[in-house]
Parts: C-alpha cells; sequence; structure tokens
C-alpha cells in the first residue's frame, strides 16, 4: 500500500515538474500557429522591415515598433547601467552593515513596485517635467527611456552586486598591497573581473525593458511611426499589441499576435545569451 | 617618523572602528588621489541617486493619492460617479488567491521533484531549468495574448477571472519554482539521513521532516508571488477583462485593482482616483515586501 503511494506521489511530483516544459511549449505553439499565417499572408520581409503600420488600409509593417523597442531599451540601458554598476559597488564594497539591511529592502521594494505604478508616476511627474523642460507634449522616447532606466535597476543592482561579491578578497588586497588606492582596487580590480556577472545584469535588465509594457504605453506616446527623436512619441511592440489587440480583427488580430511572438523571438534571444554567459561564469570558478 | 604613521594608522583605524562610514576621513587617507576620491564620489552618489529615485517615487504617488482617498472611493459598488474601487480589490483578492493556490502547490511539487528525486546535472533537470529561465523571460503582455488564446478562446472560458488566474499561475510558476527549490536545497542531508534511519519512508521524510524545515524560504516565494499577481496589468487585460464589478462566478469577467488604475488613468477622466488607487496598490505591494523580507531575514538569522 505505501509503496503504492510512494509511486504515486512520484508522478504527482514529477508531473508537476513538467508543468513548466507545458506552459513553454503551449506558449510556442500558440504564438506561433496563430502568429506565422499573418507573417505567410503579408510576407516576412513587409512584415518585419516594412516601415508603415496602417491595418486600417490593410499595410502591416512592425519595423518602426521594434527600432522603437531597440532605442527605448538602449535608452534606459544608458541611463540605467552606469547608476546600476556604481549602486551595485556601493552596495558591495562601501555600505556601512548598519544600513545594508534598508538599502538592500529599499532596492527589493523597488523591484516589487508594480509597472502600472511606475507608469503612472511617469504620467504626472515625469511627462509634465519634459514638456515644460523641452516642449512638445511630454509623452516621448526620452521619458520612456528614463523610466525605463529607473526601473531596470532593481534587476541589475541584484546580479551586479552578487557578482562583486563573489570575486575572491585576494583580488583586492593583492591590488591594495601593490600600493593602489581602495577605489582603483575596487573599481580597476574587482569590477572587470567581475564583469561576465555584470554583463548577465545588463542582459536582465535588456530582457525587463524590451518587455515592460504598462509603463511604456503610458509615457511613450504610441505613435506608430519611425523614431524622429528623443523628443518625439514612440510606439514599442509592447504598447502596439495592447494598443490594438482591443478592437482589432482578421488579419490585423493575427499580425498583432505575430507581433507577440517577435517579442517571444526577443525573449528567447536574450534567454540563451543570459544562459550562455552564466555557463561561461561556471567554467570561470 | 615611524611612531608618525603608525599613531596615523592607528588613527585611521580608531576612527573606522567607530564609524566605518566616515566619508570624510577615508578621503583624507588617499590625500594626493584626486581620482580616487573623484571615484568614490561617483560612487556614493550613484547609491544616493537610486535610492533617492525610489524615496522619490513613493512619496510623490503618497503625496498625490492620499487626499483623494476618501468615502466615495471605497463605495461598494463601482459607478461612473463614485469610481469605487472596492469591486476590483475583491477581484484582486480573489484573482490572488486562486493563482496562488494553483501555482504554489505545482511550484512546490516541482521542486520537490527536482531536489529530492532527480539526480543532480540530468538531463531531465537541464530541460526543466531551461524552461523555467525561459518563463521567468518572457514578457507579460505575451502571457496575455497566450492566455486569450489558449484560455479565452481555445478552452473557451472567455474573458474572466478564471481564465486571468491560470495566465498568473503560469506566470508567477517559475519564480515558486526557483524559491522552492533554494529553500529545499537549503536544507540539511542529515536531517533526511537521521528520517531515513528512523526507517521513515522517502514520502514521509519529505513530508514531515524536509518541507516544514523549508516552510519559510518556500512562504517568502509565495508572498513575492501574489506581489507579482497583484502588481501586474499587461497580462490581464485580454484575459480577465475590464468589467468593473465583482463577478457573480469565476467564468465572469472583472477587473483587478491594477487593471482598474489602468483604465483610469488611460481614460484621463479620473486622475485623482487613479492616485489614490496608486497609493492603494503601494501599500499593499509595501506591506507585501515587508512580510517577505521578515521571513527571509528570520532564515537569515535561523
Amino acid at each position: 500500500m505505501s509503496h503504492i503511494k510512494e509511486k504515486g506521489m512520484k508522478l504527482i511530483f514529477m508531473i508537476a515538474a513538467c508543468t513548466s516544459v507545458l506552459a513553454v511549449f503551449l506558449i510556442c505553439f500558440f504564438l506561433f500557429a496563430n502568429g506565422l499565417p499573418a507573417i505567410g499572408k503579408i510576407g516576412s520581409v513587409k512584415f518585419l522591415f516594412g516601415k508603415v503600420w496602417r491595418p486600417s488600409n490593410g499595410i502591416y509593417g512592425i519595423f518602426p515598433m521594434i527600432v522603437a523597442s531597440i532605442y527605448v531599451t538602449g535608452g534606459a540601458i544608458l541611463m540605467g547601467v552606469p547608476i546600476g554598476v556604481f549602486t551595485s559597488v556601493f552596495m558591495a564594497r562601501y555600505c556601512p552593515k548598519k544600513i545594508y539591511g534598508l538599502l538592500k529592502s529599499g532596492i527589493e521594494l523597488m523591484a516589487g513596485v508594480p509597472s502600472i505604478v511606475y507608469g503612472f508616476f511617469g504620467l504626472i511627474l515625469l511627462v509634465p517635467l519634459i514638456r515644460r523642460l523641452f516642449g512638445g507634449t511630454g509623452s516621448s522616447m526620452l521619458a520612456a527611456s528614463l523610466l525605463l532606466g529607473m526601473m531596470i535597476l532593481p534587476t541589475m543592482i541584484g546580479v551586479t552586486e552578487s557578482a562583486i561579491r563573489s570575486v575572491p578578497e585576494s583580488y583586492y588586497e593583492g591590488s591594495l598591497a601593490l600600493g593602489a588606492t581602495r577605489e582603483r582596487s575596487i573599481l580597476f580590480v574587482v569590477l572587470p573581473a567581475a564583469k561576465s556577472g555584470i554583463l548577465a545584469g545588463v542582459v536582465l535588465g535588456i530582457g525587463r525593458a524590451i518587455g515592460e509594457t504598462m509603463a511604456v504605453i503610458m509615457v511613450a506616446g504610441n505613435q506608430p511611426r519611425m523614431p524622429q527623436g528623443i523628443l518625439k512619441g514612440v510606439r514599442t511592440m509592447t504598447a502596439n499589441i495592447v494598443t490594438e489587440m482591443g478592437y482589432a480583427s482578421g488579419i490585423h488580430r493575427e499580425s498583432l499576435i505575430a507581433t507577440a511572438a517577435v517579442l517571444f523571438v526577443f525573449s528567447l534571444i536574450i534567454n540563451v545569451s543570459l544562459s550562455l554567459l552564466n555557463r561561461r561564469n561556471e567554467h570561470a570558478d | 617618523m615611524q611612531i608618525e604613521t603608525s599613531a596615523v594608522w592607528e588613527g585611521n583605524k580608531e576612527a573606522e572602528k567607530k564609524n566605518a562610514f566616515s566619508m570624510g576621513i577615508r578621503l583624507q587617507t588617499y590625500q594626493g588621489h584626486l581620482g580616487s576620491r573623484l571615484l568614490a564620489l561617483l560612487v556614493v552618489a550613484a547609491a544616493m541617486l537610486t535610492f533617492a529615485m525610489l524615496a522619490f517615487l513613493i512619496i510623490y504617488i503618497l503625496v498625490k493619492g492620499i487626499p483623494y482617498l476618501n468615502m466615495d472611493l471605497f463605495s461598494p459598488v463601482y459607478t461612473s460617479e463614485n469610481v469605487s474601487l472596492v469591486p476590483s480589490l475583491i477581484n484582486t483578492l480573489i484573482m490572488t488567491m486562486v493563482a496562488v493556490l494553483l501555482a504554489a502547490p505545482i511550484g512546490i511539487f516541482a521542486a520537490i521533484y527536482l531536489v529530492e528525486y532527480v539526480k543532480k546535472g540530468s538531463r531531465f533537470m537541464k530541460v526543466i531549468r531551461i524552461t523555467a529561465e525561459t518563463l521567468s523571460g518572457i514578457p507579460s503582455i505575451v502571457y496575455g495574448l497566450f492566455g486569450m488564446l489558449f484560455f479565452v478562446v481555445t478552452l473557451q472560458w472567455g474573458l474572466s477571472l478564471l481564465s486571468g488566474a491560470f495566465t498568473m499561475v503560469i506566470m508567477v510558476l517559475p519564480l515558486i519554482l526557483r524559491t522552492a527549490e533554494e529553500a529545499l536545497k537549503s536544507v540539511p542531508d542529515s536531517y533526511r539521513e537521521a528520517s531515513f534511519g528512523l526507517g521513515a519512508g522517502k514520502l514521509r521524510t519529505i513530508f514531515t521532516i524536509v518541507l516544514p524545515s523549508a516552510v519559510p524560504g518556500i512562504l517568502a516565494g509565495v508572498i513575492l508571488a501574489i506581489g507579482r499577481v497583484v502588481g501586474e496589468t499587461a497580462a490581464l487585460i485580454y484575459t480577465a477583462g475590464t468589467v468593473a464589478a465583482v463577478p457573480k462566478s469565476l467564468m465572469g469577467s472583472g477587473r483587478t485593482l491594477a487593471l482598474h488604475m489602468y483604465v483610469l488613468s488611460s481614460e484621463g477622466l479620473h486622475m485623482n482616483q487613479a492616485s489614490a488607487t496608486a497609493v492603494v496598490i503601494l501599500l499593499f505591494v509595501l506591506v507585501v515586501n515587508g512580510i517577505s523580507g521578515m521571513i527571509a531575514r528570520k532564515i537569515g538569522k535561523g
């Protein structure tokens, strides 16, 4: 009797473990089965590299959205990475023990704040600020990049800090012994030794930024055209899906699903590069 | 001369002991190293900027929203006049409960299988690991579309709390799986050996020895998952729908708080109420994070 119970529970555990495999399989299947036909009908080159998105006229080119996603993400990285790396250095090396716990939970809180709240913050503060400072509507690539730069900070800091901490203390001590100052030792000896971990943090940040939806929708302006400057509005792939899915039908709807499939491929690429990076880290140890 | 330097050194040590973070003293030790001094300032400035942004975000949302937290907002039924958030709040609770009650057992069981049954480094483990990582990297809007295609259309559940909850299950599964796995791994092998030595079977060992000692870690993960569900918007727009009422059953459509806030702020008519809703969400997240952090610290100490 107990033998059957053991076997039965083992089977249940195994089925539970297979759920994530099943989920990935289903997601792949449904996205591609519903999205690929549209790409076929529109033509893959026309769909991916077409510069005009005008569903009312039957023109479906998502190139402006792809470019916008990449630009906005790039902007977020430009802003977030330096601040993130320096903050991680602070957390790993400078932070006094007394306030470390507080700051660490601050970063966790920053990661836990929902994107809709970030978006709202951007909408009521960043957008009017940019409007007042630079003119225009304020809903712009700049606003989206700034907001995303802030949003990827906790993701990056978490990974980068542990990468810095995992560098052997002997590197630091050796550098100090050679007469380098504390800062030189940390920033030019310890930090380079942690570079693949830091890179992993950056890649995670890219993943978060490119997939971010609600915050971007609220501040980026959502004009489906090629980006025309950092103070002009853009529409990212994620925003495109949410904005139009509500009323789309037929090939329009399918092309939005195809956009999600493209986004899915982006996230796969990011994941693969992440696991390659992590593998390199493991080998280095 | 020698005495002097050693005195300085002693002095520094003393000062460091007294206040490990006295930037001024630290800077004095680098006299003549302007570059280093600048770098130190840069590091501190970056950290201050990060935490200033966080503090500003929270304070700004609270200041903007708290004045508009009034009784109207908490009337039991939503009308376009009172813009009540109560139905959305109830929907959020239902959605979170259903999603977490489903995702937690699956995630914990999967973690048990990975930690207790599968050989380390086996192919099966690698496959699960890769798929879990893939899942955690997928943007939430992609989950939303998948949920729409699978639960809403293919399974014909329609726009409903159930479709939304199942989408959430898949979304938080990797999070629960990973934290539960870590928690189970950190249970010392001697516990298991002692249990086996006393004649307990594998299953009994897992449920009476391993799982109870891993509870705090698992709980911390589950609570984080609750936070994710409460804050999620993009994945719910096209799965749970945006009806501003509590549905009669799980098969009915209803908006959660985050979705409520999105609808309000995108309509642009009720920005003040949206601010107030933001406060409620933020407080919720603060509490959730606080609890999860408290549990995590308890583990760290124990």
